[in-house]
C-alpha cells in the first residue's frame, strides 16, 4: 500500500463498494427490486428517483439499517455482511442523515464523542476529541468550534459536524441523504467546494437528490431509480436535467409550466406591519407589509424557518397577531377566527398537511368537507347530508385524479401525494378569493408537485390571489409575479419575476441587505 | 378466497379471543381444585340458563351500556371520562328528589321528569371537569376521580341528612336510604322478570348515539376534535365547545344510567358509603364494555351483555364451585386483555393486507404510531 492510498484523514481508501442485485420486500410492496450500484473512490454517483422509488431503502440497506432479501455486497471485490450501522461504519462506511442526528443541547465534541468509547475509559476524553476534530476540520476548512453547543449552531454548521463526526469515525464512503434540503443556495456552493475536494481526496461518494440541477452540477455518474427497479446508470455529463427528469418519471415532465398572461386585478390581500410571535416566544414576524393582487402570485423565499409557518398561520387566523393589520378585500379581517376567513373565501394549504390539512381517521369523504361541513351544502338542521356528501367526495375524487380504492378509505391509507390531492380539492374546488398556499410540493413527487403546480397557475388565471410560501427556489422561479425574500420574520425585498435571479434571492435569504446583493450580483 | 376466509376469522375474533381467556381462566381454576368445565357451566347457567337468569343479565347489563355510550362519545372526543361513578350517583340523587318531591304527577310524567334529572344531573358533573379542561387545562382524568369522591360525600350527606327516609330517621338505626318511591313511579317490567324498560331505553339511545356521532353535524366535530384538534381550529371548530360538550354528554348517559338503576332495579337510593355499594361499579365496568365494542355505540350492546353475564354467572359460579369472587375479577381482566390484544393484532394484519394494495406506493417506512390501539391502552 502506497501513500496515496491513504486519505488525508488517514484512513484507508474504499476503492469500490458494489451492490449486486439488491431485492428488498416489504409486505405488498417490492422496494428494491434486483438493483445493482457501485461507487468508486474519487468520484460522486448521484442516486435520483422520486419518492417511493427505493433510494432510502437501497442506502438504509448499504448503511445496515436494512437486509437486502436478496443481492450481495462487494467491498474492494470482496464480498461483506453488513448487519448494523455499526459494521458498516467498521467498515469506512458513514451516512450523512437528511435529519440531522445531533443532540442540540451537548457541544460538537460531545456530539462526536457520543457512542463511541473513550480512550480513559469511564471518563471522558473531549480533550483529545476536541483536538481530532480541529484536525479534520483543518483538513477541508470546515471552520467548527468543537466546544459550541450544536444549538447554537445554524443548519449548515451542523451539517459539517455531522460531517465530521462520520470522518471521525472513519468514513471512507459517505452516503449523503439530500445534503442541501435545508440550505440556502449559498450554503450549498460552500458544500458543493467541500464535496468537490473530498472527491479529488480519494473518497467516495454517494448523493441523493431529487433537486436536478444540484445533480447535474456536482456528480460524475448518475442512477435513476423507478419503482424498485434501476432505470440505468449514465455519466452526468452525457445527460441533461430534462433527460433525466422524463427518466425518473418516465415520461415528458414539463417543468416550467405556461404561466400565460394574466392581467393583474385589484388588491385581494392586505397585510399591514404585521408582527406576531414565534412556538418559542421569541419574535416571528416583524412589520410585514405584502399587497396580492387578483390574478397574481406572490412567492414567499426564504430559508426554512425564517417566518414561513408563522406568516401563513397568522394569515390563516391560527395565530395571533401582536400589532398590524390584515384585510382581505378591503375588510379587516385581523381579527377574525378560521371559519370566518373560510367563509370570506380564503383557503389555505397547510405546510404539515397531516397535522393541520387532514384527519388521518377520517374517510376521504369526511375529509373533503372538512371546511365547510356545516354549510348548508353539506348540512341541513345539524345532520349531515350523506348522499350529497358522496357525490361532492366522487366529483371531486375523480376531477382531481385522487388515486383511492373509495371515498369510504381511511385518509391514513393514502399516499402523501393523493392526500395533497385531497386538501387541494378541498381548498381550491370552492374557487376561493384568496390561496395561502405553504410548501404544497413538500414531499411530493415530480407527478404530484407538476399537478400541485398546474392547478395554482389555474387559480391565478381564474383570477384567485396566491400566496405561495416555498423553500424550494425553482418552484418560486416557475410560479410567482413577484417575490418576496423572508429572513429572520422580516420581509428583506420583494422583487419581480424578471429581476429575481437565483443569486440576488439567495443573498437576500442568508440575509444581505437589497443594495448590498444588487453590488455583490453585478 | 383466502381473504373471505381472514375476513370471516377477523369476525370471529373476539369471541375466539373470549375462549382463549376462559381457557387461562380454566388453568387457574384447576390451581384451586375446581373442575373448570363444572365452573363454566354454572356461569352459562346463571348467565343464560333460564328466562330469568338472561334477564338479569340484561337488567346487569342496561347500566353497562349507558355508561358505555357516554364512554364511545367522550372517547371518541379523546376527552377520557373516569367519572362515570360520580355521575351515575348525581344523576340518581337528582332523579330521587325528583320522585320524592313530585308526588302529585302521573307516573308516566315522574318518570320522564326523573330520567331528565338523571341526564342533567350526569351532564352537570360530566360538564365541570369537560369546562376545567377545555378551558383551564386541568387534565380530565384527575378533575372526573376528584369528581367521583365528591359525589360520594355528597350522597352519603344527602341520604343520612336531608334525603333520608323519613321512617329510618325516628329510628336509631338510622340506615342511610331514602324512602321507596311510590309504585307508580316504578320503571315498567317487561317480562314477568326484573327486567325492566330502561334496557329498551338503552338500546334506542344506542341507535341514537350512533347518529349522533356519524350522522350530525355535533358528532363530526366531536370526532375530528378528538382525532386532530389542529386540522379541527383550521376547519373552523371552536375545540374547547366541543370538548366540554363531549365531557357533558358522556356524564349525561352515567347520570341516565343512575336514574335508570333507581327507577328500575333498587325503588329507593341506599349506600353503604362507597360509590360502588350503589353503582356496582357499572361506572367503570361500562370503559370496559365501551372498548370491547369498539367505542362503536351499536357493538356495544353486546359488550356490555357479554359482561352482564359474566357479572351474574360469576355469582351462580361462586355458589356452585366455591371460588373466591376475587377470581371473577381475574376472569373479567383477562377478557379484556385477550380482546384488546386480538384487536390491535387484527389490526396489524389489516395494515399489512392494507399494504398489499396497489393504491398504497411507498413502502412502509416505520411502524407508525396507531391511533385506535391508543384508546384501547386506556
Amino acid at each position: 500500500m502506497t501513500e496515496s492510498k491513504k486519505l488525508p484523514s488517514g484512513q484507508p481508501r474504499i476503492e469500490s463498494v458494489e451492490m449486486r442485485g439488491i431485492t428488498k420486500r416489504f409486505p405488498g410492496v417490492l422496494a428494491s427490486d434486483h438493483v445493482d450500484f457501485d461507487v468508486k473512490s474519487g468520484e460522486v454517483h448521484a442516486l435520483l428517483g422520486e419518492n417511493g422509488a427505493g433510494k432510502s431503502t437501497l442506502m438504509k440497506i448499504l448503511y445496515g439499517l436494512y437486509h437486502p432479501d436478496e443481492g450481495r455486497i462487494l467491498l474492494n471485490g470482496s464480498p461483506v455482511t453488513i448487519a448494523s450501522p455499526k459494521d458498516a461504519i467498521n467498515l469506512g462506511i458513514g451516512m450523512i442523515h437528511q435529519h440531522f442526528m445531533l443532540v442540540p443541547t451537548l457541544t460538537v465534541a460531545e456530539n462526536v464523542a457520543l457512542g463511541l468509547p473513550s480512550s480513559l475509559g469511564f471518563l471522558t476524553d473531549l480533550d483529545r476529541v476536541a483536538k481530532r476534530i480541529i484536525e479534520l476540520a483543518n483538513i477541508y476548512g470546515l471552520k467548527v468550534d468543537p466546544s459550541a453547543y450544536v444549538w447554537q449552531l445554524s443548519v449548515g454548521q451542523q451539517q459539517r459536524v455531522e460531517i465530521i463526526k462520520a470522518l471521525y469515525r472513519g468514513a471512507a464512503l459517505l452516503i449523503l441523504d439530500e445534503p442541501t434540503a435545508v440550505l440556502t443556495p449559498q450554503e450549498v456552493d460552500e458544500f458543493f467546494t467541500i464535496m468537490r475536494q473530498m472527491m479529488k481526496d480519494g473518497y467516495a461518494l454517494i448523493f441523493i437528490s431529487h433537486k436536478l440541477h444540484e445533480v447535474v452540477e456536482i456528480s460524475n455518474r448518475v442512477t435513476v431509480l423507478r419503482n424498485g427497479k434501476k432505470i440505468g446508470t449514465r455519466p452526468t455529463s452525457e445527460t441533461t436535467k430534462q433527460d433525466l427528469a422524463n427518466w425518473m418519471v418516465g415520461r415528458d415532465v414539463d417543468f416550467a409550466p405556461d404561466r400565460g398572461n394574466v392581467e393583474l386585478g385589484e388588491v385581494r390581500l392586505q397585510l399591514r406591519n404585521i408582527s406576531c410571535a414565534s412556538d418559542r416566544g421569541t419574535l416571528g414576524l416583524s412589520e410585514i407589509n405584502l399587497e396580492i393582487h387578483s390574478g397574481e402570485i406572490l412567492g414567499i423565499a426564504g430559508v426554512s424557518g425564517n417566518g414561513q409557518r408563522e406568516l401563513a398561520e397568522t394569515i390563516a387566523g391560527l395565530r395571533k397577531k401582536t400589532s398590524g393589520q390584515i384585510l382581505l378585500e378591503g375588510r379587516d379581517v385581523t381579527h377574525y377566527a378560521p371559519g370566518d376567513l373560510t367563509d370570506r373565501m380564503l383557503s389555505y394549504i397547510p405546510e404539515e398537511r397531516m397535522r393541520d390539512g387532514m384527519i388521518r381517521e377520517f374517510t376521504v369523504a369526511e375529509n373533503l368537507i372538512l371546511r365547510e361541513h356545516h354549510k348548508r351544502l353539506f348540512s341541513t338542521n345539524g345532520f349531515l347530508k350523506l348522499k350529497d356528501i358522496s357525490t361532492h367526495a366522487d366529483n371531486l375524487i375523480s376531477q382531481f385524479h385522487v388515486k383511492t380504492p373509495s371515498r369510504e378509505t381511511l385518509a391514513k391509507n393514502l399516499s402523501g401525494g393523493n392526500i395533497q390531492k385531497i386538501v387541494l380539492a378541498r381548498e381550491i374546488s370552492r374557487n376561493p378569493r384568496v390561496i395561502i398556499a405553504a410548501q404544497p410540493t413538500r414531499g411530493l413527487d415530480i407527478g404530484a408537485t407538476e399537478y400541485v403546480r398546474e392547478q395554482l397557475l389555474d387559480q391565478r388565471k381564474r383570477g384567485a390571489a396566491v400566496l405561495l410560501i416555498s423553500e424550494d427556489l425553482d418552484e418560486i422561479l416557475a410560479l410567482s409575479d413577484r417575490v418576496a425574500v423572508l429572513y429572520e420574520g422580516r420581509v428583506m425585498d420583494i422583487l419581480p419575476r424578471r429581476e429575481a435571479t437565483r443569486e440576488k434571492l439567495g443573498l437576500l435569504m442568508a440575509g444581505v441587505h437589497p443594495e448590498e446583493a444588487a453590488t455583490v450580483v453585478n | 378466497m383466502q381473504s373471505k376466509l381472514s375476513s370471516l376469522f377477523d369476525a370471529f375474533l373476539p369471541v375466539i379471543a373470549t375462549l382463549a381467556a376462559l381457557a387461562v381462566g380454566a388453568v387457574m381454576l384447576l390451581f384451586l381444585k375446581v373442575n373448570p368445565l363444572e365452573a363454566y357451566a354454572a356461569l352459562w347457567d346463571g348467565a343464560f340458563g333460564s328466562a330469568n337468569s338472561f334477564a338479569e343479565t340484561l337488567v346487569k347489563a342496561t347500566p353497562l351500556l349507558l355508561v358505555a355510550l357516554g364512554i364511545c362519545i367522550s372517547f371518541r372526543g379523546d376527552v377520557i371520562n373516569i367519572g362515570g361513578e360520580g355521575q351515575m350517583i348525581i344523576g340518581a340523587v337528582l332523579a330521587t328528589w325528583v320522585g320524592l318531591t313530585l308526588t302529585g304527577l302521573p307516573g308516566w310524567l315522574a318518570i320522564t321528569l326523573a330520567m331528565l334529572a338523571g341526564f342533567l344531573g350526569g351532564a352537570v358533573w360530566g360538564g365541570i371537569p369537560g369546562i376545567l379542561k377545555a378551558y383551564f387545562r386541568v387534565n380530565e382524568i384527575l378533575s372526573t376521580v376528584m369528581m367521583n369522591a365528591i359525589a360520594v360525600q355528597l350522597m352519603n350527606f344527602l341520604l343520612r341528612g336531608p334525603m333520608i327516609d323519613p321512617s329510618q330517621a325516628e329510628l336509631a338505626s338510622k340506615i342511610p336510604q331514602t324512602a321507596r318511591l311510590l309504585d307508580i313511579f316504578h320503571l315498567p317490567r317487561l317480562a314477568p322478570t326484573r327486567l325492566h324498560l330502561g334496557a329498551l331505553i338503552a338500546v334506542v339511545l344506542a341507535i341514537l348515539v350512533y347518529i349522533l356521532l356519524w350522522r350530525t353535524t355535533a358528532g363530526y366535530r366531536i370526532r375530528a376534535v378528538g382525532q386532530n384538534p389542529n386540522a379541527s381550529r383550521y376547519a373552523g371548530i371552536k375545540v374547547p365547545r366541543y370538548v366540554v360538550l363531549a365531557l357533558l354528554l358522556s356524564g349525561a348517559f352515567a347520570g341516565l344510567a343512575g336514574a335508570v338503576q333507581v327507577y328500575g332495579v333498587n325503588y329507593r337510593m341506599i349506600t353503604d358509603g362507597s360509590s360502588s355499594g350503589f353503582t356496582g361499579s357499572a361506572g367503570f365496568n361500562g370503559i370496559v364494555a365501551a372498548l370491547f365494542g369498539q367505542l362503536h355505540p351499536i357493538w356495544s350492546i353486546p359488550a356490555s351483555i357479554l359482561f352482564g353475564a359474566l357479572l351474574v354467572g360469576a355469582n351462580k359460579m361462586q355458589r356452585v364451585v366455591q371460588v373466591p369472587s376475587a377470581l371473577i375479577t381475574v376472569l373479567n381482566g383477562l377478557v379484556v386483555i385477550f380482546v384488546v390484544s386480538s384487536e390491535i393484532w387484527r389490526r396489524r394484519r389489516q395494515r399489512r393486507r392494507l399494504a398489499a394494495a396497489p393504491v398504497e406506493e411507498s413502502p412502509p417506512e416505520e411502524d407508525q404510531p396507531n391511533v385506535q390501539t391508543k384508546e384501547a391502552n386506556q
